[in-house]
């Protein structure tokens, strides 16, 4: 199962627009994500460059781009906000300006949907379950 | 075949292969993570050669103009020099003038024995003879003579009390550097800039924007400084007369607690900001001084809709003390008085 979501990640990363795709959402996708107050207490005291480029890093890797993300490193790095209270109501609404960051970007419908559920794969290590 | 010299050795490239790989693959130590051009914890700067397009994809401005690229996104076609992100020179200077700006704040005037390239905002690190060292912000402009830093006195302040009150023109120090990526790059003339900084985070404006007339930027040139009272505005009548001489500069003195008076501003330095300027999207900012502020502003002028790669901060912060007293130098890179 695994080995059949990498092969087809690499080509989805391909259709949605490769690398200069990527940097056009994460902003967007940021922007989004910092102004819904669900979600943006999660965010008040990183570095928000660092955190651009990790949002970057995300995006690219549910896009099934290159990168060295791991489900290892998603609990690691998720594990102090699973402290802080994160839960699946603050994963949804991620997943949900993840989406709608795709749509305004004019990314075809099956194909976010496809990249949501790379994106749901990761849930269970997001919240360290 | 393409090559790349890091620390004095030259490295030969297989076809196709980054640097990040090459260098890598010969057990130089390059900090790297994603790999994909993405995480940017690869960055390495070109000291010489031709550093190609793809390999600074991403990245600020200010990064391209010095060099910077993303060392696993690079291929080079020839030969190309490069350094880790932290390279740093020195240069020893002496102290040409000391000048009161206001009671809290001293104009320093160095005279570098040396070429000492920088761009105007950046900051260097001033070290005492004894080693004592703070970050300074430069309010002069690369073709000027001398160099000049804002400094402000700090109570207890090593540094800020010894040029207060002790260090005299001619005494020798040594600067470290400069850093920093709040400067000026030519190329959008008409692009409106937001210049904000409190207290001496005015030294590197006062460069900016200096510097960005200079080179015949035409879009407005909005310029606040805060200060919590009057008595931490500074060079007022300096900026005033800079104003009066190019139209597009908006000089705006912004205090947080005082009476209304003409010309300076009542009130928190963000919702002036905002009201002033209520839709900066497209635009370029740069912010220098309180790291919370700082740090908050660049929050809401991205909310508001600048590209994090337009918007420039240079947060000053506060020297660290020394793990016990006595020991007399510390470390830290940056000074409150800066």
């Amino acid at each position: 199962m695994k080995g059949n979501v990498a092969e087809n990640q690499s080509s989805l990363y391909e259709q949605i627009g490769g690398e200069p795709a990527m940097s056009a959402a994460v902003e967007l996708f940021y922007r989004k994500v910092l102004s819904d107050e669900r979600i943006s207490r999660f965010f008040e005291d990183v570095d928000m460059e660092r955190q651009a480029a990790k949002q970057k890093a995300f995006l690219t890797m549910v896009c099934g781009g290159p990168s060295a993300y791991s489900g290892k490193d998603m609990r690691k790095g998720h594990a102090h906000l699973v402290k802080q209270g994160l839960n699946d109501t603050h994963f949804n609404a991620v997943a949900e300006h993840l989406g709608a960051t795709l749509t305004e970007l004019g990314v075809p419908t099956p194909l976010v949907e496809q990249v949501l559920k790379i994106a749901e794969s990761a849930r269970a290590d997001v919240l360290n379950r | 075949m393409a090559r790349v010299k890091h620390e004095g050795q030259w490295y030969g490239l297989d076809e196709g292969e980054s640097v990040l790989d090459g260098l890598l693959r010969r057990g130089v130590a390059v900090p790297h993570s994603c790999r994909a051009g993405a995480c940017q914890s690869c960055l390495m700067r070109a000291e010489r050669g031709e550093v190609p397009a793809k390999a600074q994809v991403g990245l600020k401005e200010t990064l391209k103009a010095r060099g910077y690229f993303l060392a696993c996104a690079c291929q080079p076609d020839s030969e190309l020099e490069v350094a880790g992100a932290g390279a740093d020179l020195r240069v020893s200077a002496r102290i040409a003038s000391l000048e009161r700006l206001s009671d809290s704040v001293l104009r320093v005037r160095l005279r570098p024995e040396g070429r000492f390239e920088y761009r105007a905002g950046q900051y260097v690190s001033l070290l005492r003879a004894d080693g004592l060292a703070r970050s300074y912000s430069l309010a002069s402009q690369p073709h000027e003579d001398l160099l000049e830093l804002h400094v402000r006195r700090i109570s207890g302040g090593l540094m800020s009390g010894w040029l207060f009150d002790e260090a005299g023109p001619g005494e020798p120090v040594v600067l470290q550097g400069p850093a920093g990526d709040c400067f000026y790059v030519p190329g959008r003339p008409e692009q409106p800039l937001l210049l904000a900084g409190t207290g001496t985070g005015l030294a590197p404006l006062y460069g900016i924007a200096r510097d960005a007339l200079a080179q015949g930027h035409t879009g407005p040139i909005w310029l606040f400084h805060g200060a919590v009272d009057a008595s931490g505005l500074y060079l007022v009548d300096e900026l005033r007369a800079l104003q009066s001489q190019y139209p597009q500069l908006q000089y705006r003195p912004c205090v947080l607690k005082g009476q209304e008076r003409v010309g300076v501003w009542v009130g928190a330095l963000d919702a002036l900001i905002k009201e002033a300027c209520p839709r900066p999207a497209g635009w370029r900012a740069l912010l220098c001084g309180n790291p919370d502020l700082v740090l908050s502003l660049r929050k809401k002028l991205f909310l508001a809709g600048l590209s994090l790669k337009e918007i420039h901060a240079d947060a000053f912060l506060p020297s660290t003390p020394p793990p016990q007293a006595g020991t007399g130098v510390t470390t830290s890179a940056s000074d409150t008085s800066r």
